[in-house]
């Protein structure tokens, strides 16, 4: 009982914040600051997406960063959850089958995440089997092999729209709760996504912090050992791969909902790198790394685009030129902050280091060390 | 006769396209061979090599097809691309070789990108025409199968540079260096060989020989884009895996293989197919026999 | 319970390729005893554990535990089933705590599922702390508690072999495989672990078996000894015996 009440309160409580705060950010759209909107449209798919990227993150965090398994087919997962959930709603939910009452529409909306994720778990499941047989670099490539194979296998579904896409998938349920003035109480889909954004850093920091954790992270630092000290790897690993496969799946649906539209070549082995990029860069093993890395990468294209329309009397003309091309340098500045990252600083920014709140409240004196996988260096 | 005809026909493509993976898969495992690094780059060196060409024809104003044109072309193209494989390991390799095997790998990965969207911001993203610098005729064989003289120059001069580098790194001193330093990177150090410099002689071959397959599949695809590396490269290194990475004749052997059973599974199958293919063989081979064809197995030490 | 044989091969062979590594090795230990492996370098010890504790399968013959035939077994099975061992090369976990270390061993006996642990149970709670108690505990007993939230590898040498065994012992072994425990020990160091060894086994009801070099620690703790050269056996005895036994002689000295 006293775990069921704890759960329900800090679900409760989650809904509520991410409500509030999606309310704020809507709201403001009515308004305006110094003659430009404070926020747009496109300002909030921009966020939606970087709670879908938090939740991609965290989740591989998982597989490469806890348990050291490098997997670089995580696009893959998503694309899978994203189509399955897709199927379903615009199944059940447009067309003929449209005109739902709002219970039944969450209900089936609810399901349809639910099948992408356990479809992407399946999915988990098969791609953590070789990984059992392969380590580091080999693994690394058939991981690519599997996320390359599930992008090429949906584009020659037509049910699913094939090469060109899959269009009309319906938006989120949304629930008004509130219309005052200018404020507009909602929970849609910036609240769907951070509340699983939520979900996903609780459920790994949970797995993280326990016995099923350590096993995973001692799988890490020494297989061997951790096989000799009664682990079974194997089941670890592939647990490992299920369950992040599961939550990429789930997030692969959000995403699917947000855009209302799918392309196969977005989940392409580039879109794999773009998550590693994001956990490389905040640091492995580390789930505020992988939070930080979500914001900063996803948001930097937006950053630029910003400085790119920056104009400023004392800016020569040269400058105000270059800066014109950064949304085009997107990429070329993704790959070379990974370089450079490996470079300078191969843990990442925060280097293993998690926020931990009995850390800050002085309860634990643990101190963490870069958690960069280690190998023995063969020559 | 017909299905002989076209098996036959087939297998001159396969052998073709085959040529082309063998010459990039040669990188990949001489690289591997000295680094035990995947060199995720090497597919966009290939393009870079194309492009090299393509740029050299507009310095030189080529526009008429001839053997003068073919050579320098694929000379200085050759060279280009040696100097950019050098550059990248003295810059981007070398400095992150003390750290684990998957910063390196990971460093590769962020090399491979620079390249292409370099390239797509530079050379823009829309594809370009390689121009001739050979007259393209078909010659007839027997009974009726055609193959095209810019697809027999491909065989003849992949098999030229596979020979070379055969005496290279089989009959001489430095040849010699780089299989030692294949075998046991430390050990070689202590002999007295320079291992930077092997390591670096071995980026730049392995890169020239990249070039030279991107010139050659420009003559024969014409098209070239910035992207054109990463399909290609990835299904050359599914070919190195195959016939067992580290080992040079496993790169021609497992090049070929691909090539040939990729263009059956394209021409009998569907084409559609051909690319997931590639990827399945990676996964079949690495579950199966992850040391390849040729390969053999190392222990590691418990 | 002494006189009985809690582990035992039989004609037990591993091939590598052309090399024999271990070859038709009969072995048999006593529940109880402190058992010597030793040998020249090279002679195939560390490949003895390795099949013993199921990290290797041999190519013929068979290994016996408790009983049960293993040969082919899982390491992690035969750790369940009450093997455990340290390493002739520290293999701590890194990143971890001293604590954790141990705390990672007790894997076998956690009564703590994925499922409570993501929803913070009661089960979980009650399994965590269960875990940091006997951990503790087993840290005291080394001499390690001081050092529970320190990063193991901040460790000085000789404290993580002694860190290496207290985590083996997490698993509640019935045989505890000991790989060069005495490697890197000054002699003051090499005395505390024989009083160590001595102490554990008594304390812990373990079997022992260790693989040294050392020669004053073999001879000061071992019951019994088994001299491997070149993979095969070639002497078994008591300390005294194998000491005096010519064919060791000449396998130390060279022919």
């Amino acid at each position: 009982m006293n775990t069921f009440l704890r759960i329900a309160a800090w679900f409760g409580a989650s809904i509520v914040v991410v409500t509030i705060l999606e309310s704020i950010l809507k709201s403001l759209k009515n308004y305006q600051i110094m003659g430009s909107d404070i926020i747009t449209d496109y300002g909030l798919s921009i966020i939606g997406l970087i709670g879908v990227s938090i939740s991609l993150a965290v989740s591989l965090q998982l597989i490469n960063g806890y348990t050291g398994q490098f997997s670089l087919g995580h696009a893959g997962f998503m694309a899978i959850g994203g189509y399955v959930s897709a199927f379903i709603s615009k199944t059940f939910l447009t067309g003929q089958a449209s005109g739902k009452g709002f219970i039944a529409t969450l209900f089936i909306y609810i399901i349809a995440l639910i099948a992408g994720a356990i479809a992407s778990a399946i999915a988990g499941l098969i791609v953590g089997i070789p990984s059992l047989r392969l380590k580091g670099d080999y693994l690394a490539i058939v991981t690519l092999g599997f996320g390359e194979i599930i992008r090429l296998v949906i584009e020659t579904l037509d049910v699913v729209g094939g090469p060109r896409g899959y269009i009309g998938i319906p938006k989120f349920p949304v629930w008004k709760w509130l219309s005052v003035g200018g404020f507009e109480g909602t929970f849609s889909s910036l609240s769907w996504i951070f509340l699983f954004a939520i979900l996903t850093i609780i459920i790994i920091h949970n797995i993280v912090n326990s016995s099923f954790g350590r096993s995973l992270i001692a799988i890490r630092e020494n297989e061997i050992a951790a096989e000799a000290m009664g682990i079974d790897t194997a089941f670890y690993k592939v647990s490992a791969f299920t369950i992040s496969a599961a939550l990429a799946g789930f997030a692969g649906g959000l995403y699917a909902h947000l855009y209302a539209q799918l392309v196969p070549s977005t989940f392409n082995f580039v879109k794999s790198v773009e998550i590693i990029i994001m956990i490389v860069f905040g640091g492995m093993g580390s789930i505020t790394g992988a939070v930080l890395g979500a914001v900063v990468l996803t948001g930097l294209p937006e950053w630029l685009r910003i400085m790119a329309g920056l104009r400023a009397d004392w800016m020569p003309n040269w400058l105000a030129t270059g800066f014109s091309y950064l949304p085009d340098l997107r990429m070329i500045i993704y790959s070379s902050l990974l370089i450079i990252t490996m470079l300078v600083r191969p843990q990442g920014i925060l280097g293993g280091y998690e926020f931990s709140l009995s850390r800050i409240l002085g309860k634990s004196k643990k101190n963490q060390a870069p958690a960069t996988s280690k190998e023995e260096k063969k020559s | 006769m017909e299905f002989l005809q076209q098996l036959m026909q087939q297998l001159i493509n396969g052998i073709v396209q085959g040529s082309i993976y063998a010459l990039i898969a040669l990188g990949y495992t001489m690289v591997y061979g000295v680094l035990r690094l995947i060199n995720f780059a090497h597919g966009d060196v290939f393009m870079v090599g194309a492009y090299a060409g393509f740029y050299t024809a507009a310095v030189f104003s080529i526009s008429q097809p001839s053997i003068g044109a073919l050579i320098l072309v694929m000379t200085s193209s050759m060279i280009a691309a040696a100097l950019l494989g050098t550059i990248i390991e003295r810059f981007a390799y070398r400095p992150v070789r003390k750290f684990s095997r998957l910063t390196s790998l990971i460093t590769a990965i962020g090399v491979s990108l620079l390249l292409e969207y370099s390239a797509q911001f530079f050379f823009g993203a829309t594809p370009k025409s390689f121009p001739t610098v050979l007259k393209v005729q078909t010659i007839t064989l027997f009974n009726n199968i055609t193959i095209s003289n810019d697809s027999i120059l491909i065989i003849v001069v992949s098999i030229f540079l596979m020979i070379v580098l055969n005496l290279i790194v089989f009959k001489t001193k430095l040849g010699k260096a780089m299989r030692a330093v294949s075998f046991n990177l430390d050990v070689a150090k202590l002999m007295g060989i320079n291992t930077d410099f092997i390591i670096s002689f071995t980026f730049a071959l392995g890169s020239a020989l990249a070039a030279a397959a991107g010139v050659l599949y420009s003559i024969h695809f014409i098209k070239i884009d910035p992207l054109m590396g990463l399909l290609t490269g990835l299904k050359a290194f599914v070919a190195a895996v195959l016939g067992g990475i580290g080992n040079i004749t496993g790169a021609v052997l497992g090049g070929l293989l691909l090539g040939i059973a990729e263009t059956m599974v394209s021409g009998y199958i569907s084409s559609s197919y051909k690319d997931v293919f590639a990827f399945m063989i990676l996964i079949v081979i690495l579950l199966v026999k992850p040391a390849g064809l040729l390969g053999s197995a190392t222990q590691e030490k418990v | 319970m002494a006189g009985q044989v809690i582990l035992e091969t039989n004609n037990c062979t591993i091939r590598f390729g052309g090399l024999v590594a271990v070859n038709e090795l009969n072995l048999s230990i006593q529940e109880g005893e402190i058992f010597g492996l030793i040998g020249p370098n090279g002679a195939g010890k560390t490949t003895i554990f390795n099949l013993l504790t199921g990290v290797y399968a041999p190519t013929s013959g068979t290994i016996k535990f408790l009983g049960k035939q293993v040969q082919g077994t899982k390491p992690c099975k035969i750790s369940a089933m009450g093997m455990s061992r340290t390493f002739q090369n520290i293999r701590l976990f890194s990143s971890m705590t001293v604590l954790e270390n141990v705390m990672t061993a007790y894997h076998v006996r956690t009564k703590q599922s994925m499922v409570d642990a993501i929803f913070r149970s009661f089960n979980h709670q009650a399994d965590e702390k269960q875990q940091r108690d006997f951990s503790m505990e087993l840290l005291s007993i080394f001499n390690l508690a001081q050092y529970a939230n320190e990063l193991a590898p901040s460790l000085p040498y000789g404290s993580q072999r002694r860190l290496e065994i207290a985590r083996a012992l997490a698993t509640n072994p019935k045989l505890l495989l000991l790989d060069e425990p005495a490697a890197g020990m000054n002699p003051q160091e090499s005395i505390e672990l024989m009083h160590l060894i001595g102490s554990i086994r008594e304390k812990f009801k373990l079997t022992v078996v260790l693989v040294e070099h050392n020669m004053k620690v073999v001879m000061g703790v071992c019951e019994r000894i088994q001299v491997i050269e070149y993979g095969k056996s070639i002497a078994l005895g008591t300390p005294q015996e194998v000491r005096n036994d010519p064919k060791v002689i000449e396998a130390y000295l060279g022919g």
